[in-house]
């Protein structure tokens, strides 16, 4: 009797939703149906725009994935990466270059000034090395002892609040605020047929991530350590009797993720004309919804899946508030997971 | 002085040891084949020469320096190399970028190499643009092979090339491991189809329980009567 119970209670957990073609078919169609709505009936401006700015969603998914892809945890300290990015620049800007005399804005047709291309860098080396040097204090230790990956994803927690509150407690020590405003120079947004009005920094914004992504997919598909990198990726213990040096490649990982988060951060803050220390956590769970809904390790997935939230997060701001646009992401990241378990592109277990 | 000695070696995982006082030897150019029956320690033999797996006590000298417990990523510039027994390629990278990764440490010259493994085998020349996890069996072990002698290593370590391929495969194989002999290469093979291992080897042991139970010439061990029966197959 309990057995046949114990069977019963099996068979229902097996059950799936998505095994019914019907119910498969459905979804598909709600799917696509809701893609055909948000092109149809989506204004212009606002696809437009939500593509720019997913390029910049795009750089932090793919450092979630990248750290994912050699580590194998999901770093949730990602999105303060991205605020420490901003928040250097930020300090550079109002703080440190009036003092040096540099306050230049409106550099052509943006808004922002060129001393920005000088604290850009110094936020992406900032971060870089601070991702490197937090796994030699803390992650290099937990692997040592074979952790488990729920370990790494608490102490990146934790790393996230740290970070976070430092940052908060230096904004308000320094400017005694949590909303700075960056320096700018008001600018007419740049205007295109059918409506379609751009604030020139998107430009900027998608034309630096574009870049980016370019020199990304050349450094790993044509350099040594872009190689290593990838092969370390796919089979470590190989990669080590090949004679990579994976402490090496873990550390480059880091760099470049912290480094692209970073980008991202500074980018959304020059968007967005204003830094907060919660810029980065805000945005943390539209970045996992696109590194999930593109397939978790692919780096396209990543790229694919943070432009298609983007853009559904920004058309929804024209039916409802923006304050539910993540709750838009985590939606659409759902349905495709019903579909499609592995992500767009990612691969199922029995690819593997 | 021999080409490899591993001497006394005590390994295994955690707490319990599974290797309790090997000893081995290979010299220059020769063919040595490992058997035993399941869990009698050949694999752990073979990480813990590598330094893949931290031998407890023991000394595993190469090429007259003392290898034993160093980081793997050290030994192909010492002319070791070693092809695991799964997951012996890199599955979503090319047959190219499999092969220019077994050249990881040099940093130029890798293609002329390339070049005459594509000679070597044919097979993979084909298949250069394909990803290696899109390969067959038989493909993926030659792969694995080539990856190990883009180095030219003096002694590669090989966990059982055969393992999951047809009979007709594995003789393919074979040949392959046979030609890489040619080449002056020595090898240390672990083996379940021991018959095939022994008949392109000098000497061989064999292994019970973590401890070496024989040792001889490979010619010898095929025509032993209790060897025949316990790891031959009758």
């Amino acid at each position: 009797m309990v057995e046949r119970l114990a069977q019963l209670w099996a068979d229902r957990l097996r059950w799936h939703p998505t095994a019914n073609p019907y119910v498969r078919a459905a979804l598909w169609a709600a799917g696509l149906g809701l893609a055909a709505a948000v092109l149809i009936f989506g204004e212009p401006s606002l696809l437009v725009n939500g593509l720019l700015l997913g390029s910049a969603l795009a750089l932090a998914a793919i450092g979630v994935t990248l750290i994912f892809g050699i580590l194998g945890f999901a770093h949730f300290a990602h999105g303060d990466f991205m605020t420490l990015g901003a928040f250097i620049a930020y300090a550079l800007l109002v703080g440190v270059f009036p003092a040096l005399g540099l306050t230049q804005t409106g550099l052509g047709p943006f808004t922002f000034g060129f001393p920005l291309l000088l604290a850009l860098p110094a936020g992406v080396l900032a971060a870089a090395a601070l991702a490197a040097a937090l796994d030699w204090l803390i992650y290099r230790h937990l692997r040592r002892r074979l952790a488990a990956a729920m370990t790494f994803a608490i102490a990146a927690l934790g790393v996230a609040f740290a970070l976070r509150a430092v940052i908060r407690g230096t904004m308000q020590a320094g400017w005694d605020t949590q909303i700075g405003q960056l320096p700018r120079e008001s600018r007419q947004f740049i205007q295109l047929p059918l409506d379609i009005g751009i604030p020139p920094d998107n430009i900027f914004l998608g034309l630096a991530a574009a870049l980016l992504v370019v020199g990304l997919y050349l450094f790993l598909s044509r350099t040594r350590a872009g190689k290593a990198m990838r092969a370390t990726a796919d089979n470590p213990d190989l990669a080590r009797v090949s004679g990579v040096n994976t402490q090496l490649v873990i550390y480059w990982t880091w760099a470049l993720g912290a480094g692209l988060a970073a980008v991202a951060g500074t980018l959304i803050a020059v968007s967005q004309a204003q830094f907060t220390p919660l810029l980065g956590w805000k945005i943390l769970i539209p970045i996992f919804a696109a590194v999930i809904l593109g397939g978790i390790g692919s780096l396209y997935g990543a790229l694919l899946g943070a432009l298609l939230i983007s853009v559904a997060m920004e058309v929804s701001t024209q039916w409802i508030s923006p304050s539910y646009k993540p709750a838009v992401a985590f939606i659409i990241m759902l349905v495709a997971l019903l579909i499609r378990p592995q992500g767009i592109l990612g691969k199922s277990a029995q690819d593997r | 002085m021999s080409l490899l000695s591993a001497d006394n070696l005590i390994a295994g995982y955690g707490p319990v040891d599974i290797l309790h006082g090997v000893s081995l030897r290979v010299e220059p150019g020769e063919f040595v084949t490992i058997i035993g029956p399941n869990g009698s320690g050949k694999s752990t033999l073979l990480k813990a020469i590598f330094g893949l797996v931290s031998p407890r006590s023991g000394t595993v000298t190469f090429d007259g320096q003392d290898i034993a417990g160093g980081p793997p990523e050290r030994l192909p510039r010492h002319g070791l190399g070693y092809v695991p027994q799964a997951a012996n390629v890199f599955a979503a990278l090319t047959v190219a970028e499999n092969l220019e990764m077994g050249a990881f440490i040099r940093k130029t010259g890798a293609a002329g190499r390339i070049k005459e493994m594509y000679e070597l085998f044919p097979d993979l020349a084909e298949h250069r643009r394909r990803r290696a996890g899109n390969l067959s069996g038989g493909q993926r072990q030659m792969l694995a092979l080539a990856r190990a002698l883009m180095l030219d290593p003096k002694l590669l370590l090989l966990d059982e090339p055969s393992a999951g391929l047809s009979p007709a495969l594995m003789e393919t194989v074979f040949g392959q491991i046979k030609r890489i002999q040619e080449q002056g290469v020595a090898a240390v093979i672990v083996e379940q189809n021991a018959r095939e291992a022994l008949g392109i080897s000098q000497r061989a042991y064999v292994l019970a329980d973590g401890s070496n139970r024989l040792e001889n010439t490979a010619a010898e061990l095929l025509h032993d009567p209790e060897v025949v029966r316990l790891y031959l197959g009758g």
